[in-house]
């Protein structure tokens, strides 16, 4: 998929199936990032993986970064998609902006692998994605408080002894 | 009337076939798997969020600590994401480096999962061979970065150093002895007849559940697909060898058995290609703003004593902007996807971890099988809970 002067294949297909769904696109280098309005994203997920022409079947990863810091801060988060299509041998990153609280619509259901990566999401950053089939957390314990990926969150919790009030 | 219940057998996370803390809830019938929910997070460490407070070059030695059976595909493909951002190559002769380590890490990773699949499924002496010629690696790890597994030996820019002498003599004395260690074991298992009845026909993946669920790497082209990233997105120089990808047709244990089989044998004749045309030359990019100025340099001039201080102290930073490499670990796509906001540190650090999404696909592989399958089953998918977790 050349990326070059003209507007990439997925691109314009993206632009006229889904109109106003596109909020920004850039390419640097050989990647391409698409932003997507949260409400489409299911749909053009399945749009993209059933396209007789694209066929992104595989979906690479699926994580969330949290903007909390960065010059550009709102919305605060960023679910990104990196999806991949066998046959083209090409790649795609998706992303959806939401600010906090919002779900995002599950993508499990298009591809079922993304069933454990919505819900790495969910424990580490506990933003919900709406329709999922079991969202519980993966790898924290269900009585964990706080969402450990957050920039708010603290990269060390425990007290440390001369800082701890009290006995010991 | 008698009733007939089904029996939920809990797996794990102390059990010897599950390849570390992992825990399986199984839910029986009789000795047939109805239904089997893993349980993960007993290693869970935190290292994304470790990274994303260290500098470019320390989190390195995180990514040794994820799949510690394959440290230096981590480091190879966190190192890419990062010279990605910064623009950067690395010279020739590193990168002919970093493609012979990353195949010896390779063998080293499959001799591991062959051993303990193997041992899970009974075949004890196929455990004490594997581990025989693991030793000869983790040698060759130590002679160049002196570390046998924690090896950070592939950092921004290029190498730690440069290969030690005697070490292509040593490299190649273990690979005019390694074909003949593979036929050993092939000897063992491949007609065994007890190894095809516990392999052949068991925990079968079709084509379409593997590509939906996401599964790469070995257990994706015992399936039948002909996805390799070093062939499809050659990375380091990939294109400059030849070599070929294992394929399989069943998507079973039997087929993902014989797929790294022969990517073994094909990784230690990528090895031999990068000792007979190793490039002379430096094995670090030429920017004192990367890469740390040689250490006697530091006592003569002023300008590498500031650079060298510059980038212990503070690191280098990296523009803004991100970039997500995957390449072909042994265990399948693994990927860091690194955001950069400019500073000395990354700001977000995602591991794609191909362990993690081959493990989700064991429930679909273990449905109405025997429990005795199970562990044939989770010993083919080759899992490090090290990095499933993380």
């Amino acid at each position: 998929m050349g990326v070059g002067g003209e507007e990439p294949r997925v691109v314009a297909k993206l632009r006229e199936r889904f109109p106003d769904a596109l909020q920004e696109v850039r390419a640097v280098r050989d990647d391409l990032t698409i932003v997507l309005s949260p409400a489409a994203i299911r749909e053009a997920c399945c749009f993209l993986r059933d396209d007789p022409e694209l066929r992104y079947e595989f979906l690479s990863d699926l994580t969330r970064v949290d903007r909390l810091r960065l010059p550009e801060a709102t919305p605060r988060f960023e679910v990104v998609y990196h999806l991949t299509s066998l046959r083209n041998s090409s790649r795609l990153r998706l992303k959806v902006r939401v600010p906090d609280g919002e779900a995002v619509d599950s993508v499990t259901a298009v591809w079922e692998g993304a069933n454990w990566l919505e819900r790495e999401v969910y424990d580490l950053m506990g933003i919900p994605f709406r329709d999922h089939p079991d969202l519980r957390r993966l790898v924290l314990p269900d009585d964990f408080e706080g969402h450990a990926l957050r920039k708010d969150f603290p990269v060390t919790t425990e007290p440390r002894w001369w800082e701890e009030k009290g006995e010991r | 009337m008698t009733e007939t219940r089904t029996m939920v057998l809990n797996m794990g996370p102390q059990h010897p076939s599950t390849h570390g803390v992992l825990r399986l809830v199984l839910e029986l019938d009789g000795e047939v798997v109805v239904r089997c929910v893993p349980h993960i997070g007993y290693l869970h460490t935190g290292m994304e969020k470790i990274m994303e407070a260290k500098r470019y070059q320390q989190a390195i030695t995180v990514t040794d600590r994820m799949d510690y059976l394959a440290p230096m595909s981590n480091n190879l493909a966190f190192v890419l994401s990062v010279e990605r951002l910064l623009g950067v190559e690395a010279t020739d002769r590193a990168q002919v480096i970093r493609v012979m380590m990353a195949e010896l890490t390779r063998i080293k990773s499959h001799l591991v999962w062959l051993a303990t699949h193997a041992l899970d499924i009974g075949a004890m002496s196929v455990f004490l061979y594997c581990f025989r010629e693991r030793e000869r690696i983790l040698d060759l790890y130590e002679m160049v970065s002196g570390q046998r597994m924690m090896s950070s030996y592939i950092r921004v820019g290029g190498l730690m150093a440069d290969l030690p002498e005697g070490f292509e003599r040593a490299v190649r004395d273990f690979l005019d002895e390694f074909p003949k260690r593979v036929d050993e074991y092939e000897d063992l298992l491949t007609q065994n007849k007890l190894w095809l009845q516990r392999t052949v026909g068991v925990g079968v993946l079709k084509r379409e559940e593997a590509i939906a669920l996401g599964v790469s790497g070995p257990a994706l082209r015992a399936t039948g697909v002909p996805w390799d990233i070093r062939k499809v997105w050659p990375y380091s120089g990939y294109d400059r060898f030849h070599f070929e990808i294992s394929l399989g047709n069943n998507g079973d244990v039997y087929d993902r058995y014989r797929c790294r089989i022969f990517e073994m044998r094909q990784s230690a004749a990528i090895v031999r290609q990068c000792l007979d045309r190793m490039p002379k030359g430096p094995v670090n990019i030429a920017d004192p703003k990367i890469v740390p100025p040689p250490k006697p340099l530091v006592r003569q001039s002023m300008e590498a004593l500031i650079h060298h201080f510059l980038l212990y102290s503070q690191g280098f930073t990296v523009p803004p902007g991100e970039a997500y490499v995957p390449i072909e670990s042994p265990k399948g796509e693994i990927g860091f996807y690194v955001v950069s906001d400019g500073s000395n540190t990354p700001y977000r650090v995602r591991v794609r971890p191909p362990s993690l999404l081959n493990l989700q696909a064991l429930p679909r592989m273990v449905g109405g099988r025997m429990v005795a399958d199970v562990v044939a089953v989770i010993g083919s998918i080759d899992i490090v809970l090290g990095e499933i977790d993380r």
